[in-house]
This record gives structure tokens, sequence and C-alpha cells, in this order.
């Protein structure tokens, strides 16, 4: 297929540092060059809910972590040292005073265009784009998606949407243009700008709604990851609730790809990962998602499903991993992938443990464990 | 004031005094402007507890002296103590 941005180079043998947000803190995880042991570090923010963490890829220095506690209200932490140190945000993610909305919690946190430097985005629970031009120390709202006209019929109200809140996630900058972003928001679907979040449009052709009296509806969807292909930025993947599905650009129309995935599977997960070279290549994790969607490893076997032709088959990946009575699952922020080659896979659990493969998923073993509830992995 | 364990990595200790400026005898501070003034004096701290609609979040109980409040326009007498708790329970 052709590619119109060169993929990442593999990274010469480094160590690997996995960024471990949890429930309860933060941890981050240390490989030798081999990446065959690891040294668990942490915790940071111990008590604090931690939604995700994440570095910049541009300086190679600033991390930022999105937290909150039970009792207090939502905050970014800073870290201009590869988290050595840690500062709160002069102003963290909050909605315009008089608007009535509050934000719940930062969720996810995207580094912007490499020509931007400084420049952060975050989505929040519920629904709400923010841009930060200072490195994460102060942040704004993209007035054109929160004070969209169209906003509320997109999204639904903030107390609808998913069980622990409806969220913006998978916020992305089209590698070739610092103004081509897009979101994925659970509930209310894909959605695409190319004025920098001026305006937006709704990118859901294809996808269905099951869930909605018209399955085919124009937004009202429930995207949980999507991800730009690696090299290929007019590709993106995405695992949706009612499905998996793939789009080439500039088609404006999604192409289901999980129906060839095993049917005693199904085609039901949160998280997705993208080669970090082969746009052919992803990986999804499948749960539960029959009569109440237990949300669980289908069967309490948890696997991992590799396609190396862009979806058109599916590949099962289990070695290594617990073969029965393994009831967990993988959240939309916690598999993710190295650059190193052969690619490195990793997996955060809601039981705790880091699973992680060197060799693209042929086979796992358990990294860390009893950690507090996973909900993202990063890989840096 | 009185500052709850989770907001003491602000202040760095559970008993604090704020100054706040009284513009006049008949004019008292309100809880809103004390809140001010520790935010002035430790930055964030106020965000934690007060969402950006100028609401108490859920989890945090705001005591002036002996009375529980929710209303941060609610005045203060010159020498109270306001007392900040963060209630919350499960695991």
């Amino acid at each position: 297929m052709p590619r119109t941005k060169k993929a990442a180079r593999p990274a010469a043998a480094r160590r690997i540092r996995l960024l471990i947000a949890t429930r309860k803190g933060l941890w981050t995880l240390t490989s030798d060059l081999a990446r065959n042991a690891w040294k668990l570090a942490g915790p940071h923010f111990l008590g604090h809910t931690v939604h995700h963490v994440i570095g910049d890829p541009r300086d190679g220095k600033t991390l930022l972590a999105a937290a909150r506690t039970g009792h207090l209200g939502p905050t970014v932490f800073r870290s201009l040292d590869n988290g050595k140190t840690w500062k709160e945000a002069a102003k963290p993610p909050a909605f315009t005073e008089g608007g009535g909305r509050v934000v719940d919690h930062t969720f996810w946190l995207t580094p912007g265009h490499a020509s931007e430097s400084g420049t952060w985005y975050a989505g929040t629970s519920p629904q709400g784009l923010f841009r930060s031009v200072d490195g994460g120390a102060t942040w704004e709202g993209v007035a054109g998606f929160n004070q969209h006209p169209k906003r509320k019929a997109w999204c639904g109200g903030d107390q609808d949407g998913t069980p622990d809140g409806p969220k913006l996630h998978s916020i992305l900058v089209d590698p070739r243009d610092p103004k081509h972003l897009y979101v994925g928001m659970s509930s209310g679907g894909v959605f695409e700008s190319t004025d920098a979040g001026g305006d937006w449009r709704p990118l859901n052709q294809g996808v269905r709604a099951d869930f909605q009296p018209d399955p085919n509806a124009e937004y009202g969807h429930d995207p949980h990851c999507v991800r730009l292909a690696a090299g290929h930025p007019d590709r993106l993947y995405q695992q949706n609730h009612c499905g998996i599905f793939r789009i080439d650009r500039p088609n404006d129309r999604w192409q289901e790809i999980g129906d060839t995935m095993p049917k005693a599977v199904g085609y039901v997960g949160f998280p997705m990962v993208v080669h970090p070279r082969d746009p052919d290549t992803l990986w999804v994790f499948p749960m539960d998602g029959t009569s109440v969607w237990p949300r669980t490893s289908p069967g309490g076997r948890p696997a991992v499903y590799r396609s190396r032709d862009g979806g058109r088959s599916w590949k099962r990946q289990d070695q290594g991993l617990p073969k029965a009575q393994a009831w967990w699952t993988v959240k939309r922020q916690a598999m993710t992938a190295d650059t190193r080659d052969p690619a490195g896979l990793y997996l955060g659990t809601t039981s705790g443990e880091i699973w992680g493969s060197r060799d693209e998923g042929r086979t796992f073993r358990c990294l860390a464990r009893h950690l507090p509830q996973i909900y993202a992995v990063e890989a840096g | 004031m009185r500052i709850p364990t989770p907001l003491q990595s602000y202040t760095g200790a559970a008993d604090i005094n704020v100054a706040v400026p009284v513009l006049a005898p008949e004019l008292p501070p309100t809880l809103g402007g004390v809140l001010a003034a520790l935010d002035g004096a430790y930055p964030g701290i106020r965000f934690r507890m007060i969402d950006e609609q100028g609401h108490v979040r859920p989890h945090i109980k705001l005591f002036i002296d002996q009375a529980l409040t929710r209303d941060i326009r609610a005045p203060i007498p010159t020498g109270a103590t306001v007392m900040i708790v963060a209630a919350l329970s499960g695991g």
C-alpha cells in the first residue's frame, strides 16, 4: 500500500520505560537493553486516580499526568525532567465559568504536532477538548469544539454515556498538518477538524451504532479507541463498541474489519495498537460483549489478536498468557507498543498486571503484578 | 483554617491562617473570598475543592466554625475558623 509519511525508524537497542497509570497512582517499569529484565519503580501520586501519563517525543524530557482523587478535582501534573520532579499545572483543563459544565477528569493527553513544540491536547470527561501552548502549564478550551452549536447533539448530556462518564479520547494529530485533527468520543463518534479545531464534522459513515434507534446515524457512535496507521496517516483504525473498522482517506466511509474475527471471540474490545512501522499490522484485545457485557477476557482466556493485512484476517496470540480462569481485560489506553525491532507489545490489565512481548506478540510473559487497576500504559 | 490531609501537599500544614482584606465593616469577607486568598497563597488548591462553576465538589465539606455550608457566598465572621473536610468512603 502507498505510504505517504515515513514510518518511525526502529529504535536502536535501548531501555524501554513503561508509564503505568492506575486507579491508585503512577508506576514506571524500565527494561534492560534486551528487554529481558524489568525494574518497577513508584508509586508517584499514591492514592490519585491517574488516567493517563505520556511523554513528549519532541523534547524527550517532558511528561504530563492527568490525575484526580476521589475527593479532589481534576488536575494535570507536569515533569520537565523525565519524572524526577513534578509540578501541578497552573491552570488545568476546566470549562468556561458560567457555562454550567464541569470537568470530572482529564482522560486523554496527546502531544501536539512536531512543529508546535509546547502544544498539547487534552480530552476530558464529560467530552471536552483543551489545548495548551506552554507545555501543559495552562490550558484553554478549544472553543470550536466545546462551544460548537451541535456539540450537545453529538455527545448527549454530560450524565449520559459510559459507566465512568462520557469521554473525549483518541486525539490524533496528522503528522503532515498540525491543523488536521481527529477525536473519538464515547459517546459521540469520530470527528474531524481541518482548521486546528475551529470547526468539526462527524466521520462515522459505515460504522454501526447498534444501540441507537438508527444504527446508521451520522453521530452518537461509541468508538473505544482510534489510531492513525504508522507512516500512513490517511489510514485510521478504530475499535468500536460495535465492531472493528478501518478507513482510508480521503474516503469518508469506514470499512468493517472485525467481521473476520472468530465468532466465538467476537469483535468487542477497548484498546487497539498499530505497529510502529507497518500500517497493515495492528493488534486488538477482545473482551466479552455478550449478554450483559461482562467485559472480561472471553471465556477467561485472554488473547491478543493481530492482523498483518489491514484487518482482512486475524491471528490469535496467547502464548505465555494464562490459559484459563483469567477474567481481566485491558482498557482502551492500556495496550501499547514500543518502537524497537521487533516491536514490543505491552498490556496493562484491570487486575493490575503488566504483560509484555518483545517479539510482536508471539510470546508474552508477566512483567509486574499486584498493581492497582491499570488505566493506561505508554512506552517510551 | 483547618486543611484536610489530601490538601496538605499544598499548604504543608493542617492549621493555617489566611489574611482576608475587609473592605468595610458592613461587608464581611465571604467564604469565596477566603478561598481566593487561600488560592493566592497556595496556587491550585481552590480548584481541587471548587469546580469551574463555583460549586463545592461532591466530596468536600466546608464548615464555618460549626456550621456546614455549600454556599461560597456565606459571610465569615472575624476570627472564624474555616474547616475543610474531604469526605469519601469506598476502596
